[in-house]
Order: C-alpha cells, then sequence, then structure tokens
C-alpha cells in the first residue's frame, strides 16, 4: 500500500460522483480541445503569410471590384516588385453544397507571388500558362474528389454566367497540382486563367476582385500602401491597401470574431467545473474530516496529508481531461479531413495540448487547494471531539 | 511486573480559552505511570479523562508543566516531531474504531507502516502476524462495514500494535460494545500488558471493565481523588 492507494481509493469512494465529476472535466477538455486547435490554426494560417505582401481591395468593402487597369498602374509604383490580382468565383463541383475556393488569376504572376506558399511541377506549370481553359488544383482538393492531371472538370459557379454556353459552367482541364510549400497554407482552391474568365463572364468584365503585391522589403510597406491608396483617392474606385497578415485577420474578424467566442466559450466551460469541482472536493473532504484527523493522531505529517488531497484533486483533472484531449485529437482529426483542408493546419498541436495540461493541472490545484489547506490546519482534538 | 517510570506528568496545568471565559481543565496535575502498567481512569463526564489522553498521546499539549515519555520531555517537541513521537511510541484505540472505511482490515492495520521503513515483505509478514494475534486473519480482506463491532475493535487493536508501541491509549475501548463482546476486548488488552508488557491507559465509564486493569485512577474536578490498586 503507498500514498497513491489511499488517494486512489478516496477519489473513488463515491463512484458516481466521481464519474460525473470525471465526465463535466472531459467534455470541458473536449471543447477546449477541439476550439482551441481551430483558433490555433486560424491564428497561426494567418501568420504563414509574407510580410512583404499587400492587398489592395475596394475601399467600400473587399467584395467590390477594382478596374483591371489598376493593376499596370501598381506595378509601376516604386517599391513594388511583383503584382497578381484575383477574382472571387464562387465555385462549386456538382452540388451547391460542394463550395471550392475557386479563383481566375493571371497564371505567370499568381504563381510567382505564391512561389514560397505553393510547390508546383514546372512541367505543369508550363502547361497552365500555356492553356487558356485549364486550372490548377490545390492539393486539398485533388485529393477530395480523385481529380488527376489531364482530366475535365466542369466548375459552377453561384455568381457568373457563360457566354459560351449560356450555362453557370465552365469545364475546365487539370494542368497541374498544387502542394503547399507550407504546411499551414491552405490547399483548398482552384485557380484557372483570368483570361478565360474574362472574356466569357457576361457581366463585370475588366475587373479584378482584389490586387496582390510584393514589395520590395516588409519596411517599404508603409509608405507603398500610402502609395497606392493616395494614388486612387477621389477616383471611382478608392482602395484600401494593407497586409496580407491584416487582410486574414480582417477576413476572419467578417466571420465574427472567432477567438473571443472560443475563449468565451471554453472559458465559461472551465468556470463551470471550477465551480462543480471545486465545490464537490471541498465537501468530499469535510466528509472525511475524522479520518483526516485519525490519519494525523496515527503520525502522519499534515504536509503529507495536504500532499494526498492535492493529488486527490489534480488525478481527478487527469483523469476527465487527458482522454478529453485524447477525443478531442481524434475530432479534430475527422473533421480536418471532412473539412478538407478549409482550414490549413488543423491539428491538435503541441502547444495547445500543452497548453490543456496546464490547465488540469491548474483546475486540480485551484480546486484542490481550499480543501487541502483545510485537511493541512485540522486540528486533531477539534476534529476528533474525542479520542 | 511495572519497572521504570514511563510516563511522568509534573505540575501539569491545561486551559482552554473560549471567548472571555478560561476554563481550566487541569492545574498542578502531577502523574507517574511506570512501563507495564495497566491504569483504567474513571470520572464523571467533563472531568478531563479524554483531555488527559490527548495529552499522553501528544495529540494535544498542556499550558504549563512537563510530561516527559521514556526520560525525554514531550511537551517541548513541535508539530511534526509530535507526530513522528505518536507514529513510534503510541498506539491509540477509540470508542468508534475509527478505521478507514475504503481499506480492508489488513490495509487499514498496515496504514501506520507508510510511516516507517518496512519492505513490501516485511509489512505484509506484520500484518499477518498483528491480525492473527486479534484472531482475524480469515477477515484480512473484509471492509470496516462488513464487521461486527467487536471485530473491528479488534482490527483497531492490531493497527494500535503494529508499529509495536510502548503505550497504548484506549478511551471508552469497550463504550460501543455489549458485556460479552466488551470481556472479550478487555481480555484482549489484558493480555497484550501481561504478555507483551504494553502499558495501557484506558478510559472508561465501566466498572467491570476497570476491573481488567492493574489500578484505577478517579478523576473528577481536575484532580486525581483516589487511587486504588486493583489485585
Ligand atoms: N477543545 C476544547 N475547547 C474547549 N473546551 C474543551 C475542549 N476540549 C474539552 N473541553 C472541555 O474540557 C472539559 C473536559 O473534557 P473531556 O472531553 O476531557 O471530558 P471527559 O472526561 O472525556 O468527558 P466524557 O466522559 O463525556 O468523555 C469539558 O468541560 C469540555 O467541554
Ligand atoms: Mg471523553
Amino acid at each position: 500500500m503507498s500514498d497513491f492507494y489511499l488517494l486512489w481509493r478516496n477519489l473513488f469512494r463515491r463512484k458516481l460522483r466521481t464519474f460525473l465529476m470525471i465526465l463535466a472535466i472531459f467534455v470541458a477538455f473536449v471543447i477546449y480541445g477541439v476550439l482551441g486547435s481551430i483558433n490555433y490554426a486560424f491564428e497561426h494560417g494567418v501568420d504563414s503569410s509574407a510580410d512583404n505582401r499587400l492587398v489592395v481591395v475596394n475601399k467600400i468593402t473587399f467584395i467590390q471590384p477594382l478596374p483591371y487597369a489598376y493593376v499596370g498602374k501598381i506595378a509601376a509604383i516604386k517599391g513594388v516588385k511583383n503584382v497578381t490580382f484575383a477574382n472571387w468565383f464562387g465555385g462549386y463541383y456538382q452540388d451547391a453544397r460542394n463550395q471550392i475556393g475557386t479563383f481566375a488569376v493571371d497564371p505567370e504572376s499568381y504563381l510567382r507571388i505564391y512561389r514560397d506558399d505553393l510547390r508546383i511541377d514546372p512541367a505543369q506549370r508550363d502547361a497552365f500558362i500555356h492553356d487558356r481553359t485549364s486550372m490548377v488544383v490545390g492539393e486539398a482538393i485533388a485529393t477530395k474528389y480523385g481529380w488527376k492531371v489531364g482530366d475535365r472538370i466542369p466548375i459552377n459557379s453561384n455568381i457568373f454566367t457563360n457566354k459560351a454556353n449560356g450555362s453557370h459552367t465552365w469545364e475546365l482541364t487539370v494542368a497541374g497540382i498544387a502542394y503547399a510549400a507550407k504546411e499551414s497554407f491552405n490547399t483548398s482552391f482552384i485557380i484557372f486563367q483570368y483570361e478565360n474568365f474574362n472574356e466569357s463572364k457576361t457581366f463585370g468584365k475588366d475587373t479584378v476582385g482584389w490586387i496582390t503585391l510584393e514589395t520590395d522589403s516588409a519596411a517599404v510597406n508603409d509608405t507603398v500602401a500610402a502609395t497606392i491608396d493616395d494614388l486612387f483617392a477621389n477616383s471611382t474606385a478608392e482602395t484600401n491597401t494593407q497586409s496580407e497578415k491584416a487582410f486574414g485577420k480582417a477576413f476572419l474578424a467578417q466571420l465574427g470574431n472567432i477567438a473571443l467566442i472560443i475563449t468565451l466559450v471554453v472559458g465559461a466551460a472551465f468556470a463551470t467545473i471550477l465551480m462543480i469541482v471545486g465545490n464537490t472536493m471541498v465537501m468530499a473532504v469535510r466528509e472525511r474530516t475524522k479520518e483526516i484527523a485519525v490519519l494525523k493522531t496515527l503520525g502522519f505529517p499534515s504536509w503529507r496529508i495536504w500532499r494526498q488531497v492535492l493529488g486527490e484533486s489534480v488525478l481527478l483533472a487527469l483523469l476527465g481531461g487527458l482522454p478529453g484531449l485524447a477525443v478531442a485529437g481524434l475530432l479534430v482529426m475527422v473533421l480536418s479531413k471532412g473539412a478538407s483542408g478549409a482550414i490549413p493546419g488543423l491539428a491538435l498541436t503541441l502547444p495547445v495540448a500543452g497548453l490543456g495540461v496546464a490547465f488540469m493541472l491548474l483546475l486540480g490545484v485551484v480546486t484542490g487547494f481550499l480543501p487541502a489547506w483545510n485537511a493541512l490546519r485540522l486540528n486533531i482534538v477539534t476534529a476528533l471531539g474525542r479520542l | 511486573m511495572t519497572g521504570q517510570t514511563l510516563i511522568h506528568l509534573q505540575d501539569v496545568s491545561k486551559r482552554f480559552v473560549k471567548g472571555r471565559d478560561t476554563i481550566t481543565i487541569f492545574d498542578h496535575l502531577g502523574l507517574t505511570i511506570p512501563a507495564g502498567d495497566f491504569v483504567a481512569v474513571m470520572g464523571p463526564s467533563g472531568s478531563g479523562k479524554t483531555t488527559l489522553l490527548n495529552l499522553l498521546g501528544g495529540i494535544d499539549q498542556p499550558t504549563g508543566g512537563s510530561i516527559t515519555f521514556d526520560g525525554g520531555r514531550v511537551d517541548t517537541l513541535t508539530e511534526g516531531q509530535l507526530a513522528r513521537w505518536r507514529a513510534h511510541n503510541v498506539g491509540f484505540i477509540f470508542q468508534f474504531y475509527n478505521l478507514m472505511p475504503t481499506l480492508t482490515a489488513a490495509r487499514n492495520v498496515e496504514l501506520p507502516l507508510l510511516l516507517t521503513s518496512f519492505g513490501r515483505a516485511e509489512r505484509k509478514r506484520r500484518v499477518e502476524a498483528a491480525l492473527s494475534l486479534v484472531g482475524l486473519a480469515e477477515r484480512a480482506n473484509h471492509y470496516p462495514r462488513e464487521m461486527s463491532g467487536g471485530q473491528q475493535q479488534r482490527v483497531a487493536i492490531a493497527r494500535a500494535l503494529i508499529s509495536d508501541p510502548k503505550l497504548l491509549l484506549c478511551d471508552e475501548p469497550t463504550g460501543d460494545l455489549d458485556r460479552t463482546t466488551a470481556d472479550e476486548i478487555l481480555s484482549m488488552l489484558r493480555l497484550l500488558n501481561q504478555e507483551m508488557g504494553k502499558t495501557i491507559v484506558m478510559v472508561t465509564h465501566d466498572p467491570e471493565a476497570a476491573k481488567y486493569a492493574r489500578r484505577t485512577l478517579h478523576l473528577d474536578k481536575g484532580r486525581f481523588t483516589e487511587r486504588e490498586l486493583v489485585a
């Protein structure tokens, strides 16, 4: 028999009560693990953007287009190294529920700007540049639908109509497959030729969704951004230029402040278990006042009893929390498969898991502190009443 | 069969402060208990019998005076030192047994050995021996709730004996038991005193129980009013 055995027996003295507490902690850590991972993936996905990339959008809202002519004007500005642009297509495959992030781009300049983020076979890259009706498919999408180079795929738009056939469908050939060069880069996309798109769409001709550019260095970002916005001030389409990082964050902010929501949900879950477990631990230890007094009478030093009570609450937190994190890890795996890379880098990462374990220890210490202190201070004579 | 002085109380006083009132339980109390003695302490409720045992067992400290055990001062020890001292020198037997409900008889008996450095095998041997001594070898794996009061008290005796202390303190050990069971327990205590030389101080309300002791002290209003030697 060891102190741990005593602790274990005490913890499972009332099986149902302990089971319910473990369940509450388990649920809280499943919530934490899943939401924490999503939050982490979002923050780090955004962080993977290069420091010297700027995004130019319409000042009114980034959904409003910009004139195509802006691309050339921006390219001429001092400090701008590369320029490309993209157009939102509202693409889906077969069923409107199978949404795919589809962009009409200028192949050559687009792939140049994302050269450090995307990996593509040079021959496939050339094929894409030269075939007007081709597309490059991100790895996540290619894997999800099993598309191979050479396949002809009908891609639908929920915005545009194809002049050529009067339908919403564009038939595109898979010229290549793009892989993420950085793990956190989202490969859940399709890019196809802007030229093809611009000529076949029925409205919004010679406009682009947004312009992405690369500056000579991050140091000139602010100057370049100011120059661009000044240049188009008082025109019909005023611009707003910001770093890609800030753009990504602003984009997420449009979806609702995810980090805040996650913090609130996780915070509420933790506050609840803190109260439930804290209160139950105080009661559980109060119930054994006499037993603790007997242990002290037998000669168990106070610190050892203190350690036992604290150990009990920490063990409780771990028994609920570790399986909770493990299940969260599984859920996140399933989720990241199901979302086919919609949230790039979605996984229960070491920082999230590590913080989770730290939370468990903290939970254990916080809920065990008061009862452990009570046990430490317990006076034998008063507790026993009589010997 | 009694020998050298084991316990010596000199000028011991004990006061409790309750709000504005101070209750004096003992004032300049003296007592000598030789090793191998078996003392019954009787007296009206509230006379301080339990308080006396608490002082002898080092779970409470006197307000004044000195307590020596085996030639060493006990009243000057710190809380931590007292805990260690109790683990080595005193076995406690309570009226309501006070076994751990979550542990089997064997593990209850083993409990004080967690405070020693004995290995697994030695602990097991000692637990078996102690349980056999109180006639409960077959009950080793039973939980307290599965045992009668008398059996639980025997487990408690085994627990008190396991670390081989010189002194056994019993506060109304038969107070919760019927006559026959009480006699069994008392015979066992007498045996421990006579055969194993344990010094025993036993508080009781029962004159029949007191007869098992070598002598009886009557405590009243903080004084021993009468000392008598029984056989
Ligand atoms: N911790 C304490 N605080 C205040 N008063 C106390 C405390 N412990 C004991 N007393 C008082 O000391 C007196 C003696 O108590 P004690 O428990 O020693 O009596 P007792 O002889 O064992 O009585 P009983 O036969 O009922 O067990 C009582 O008046 C009791 O109220
Ligand atoms: Mg009493």
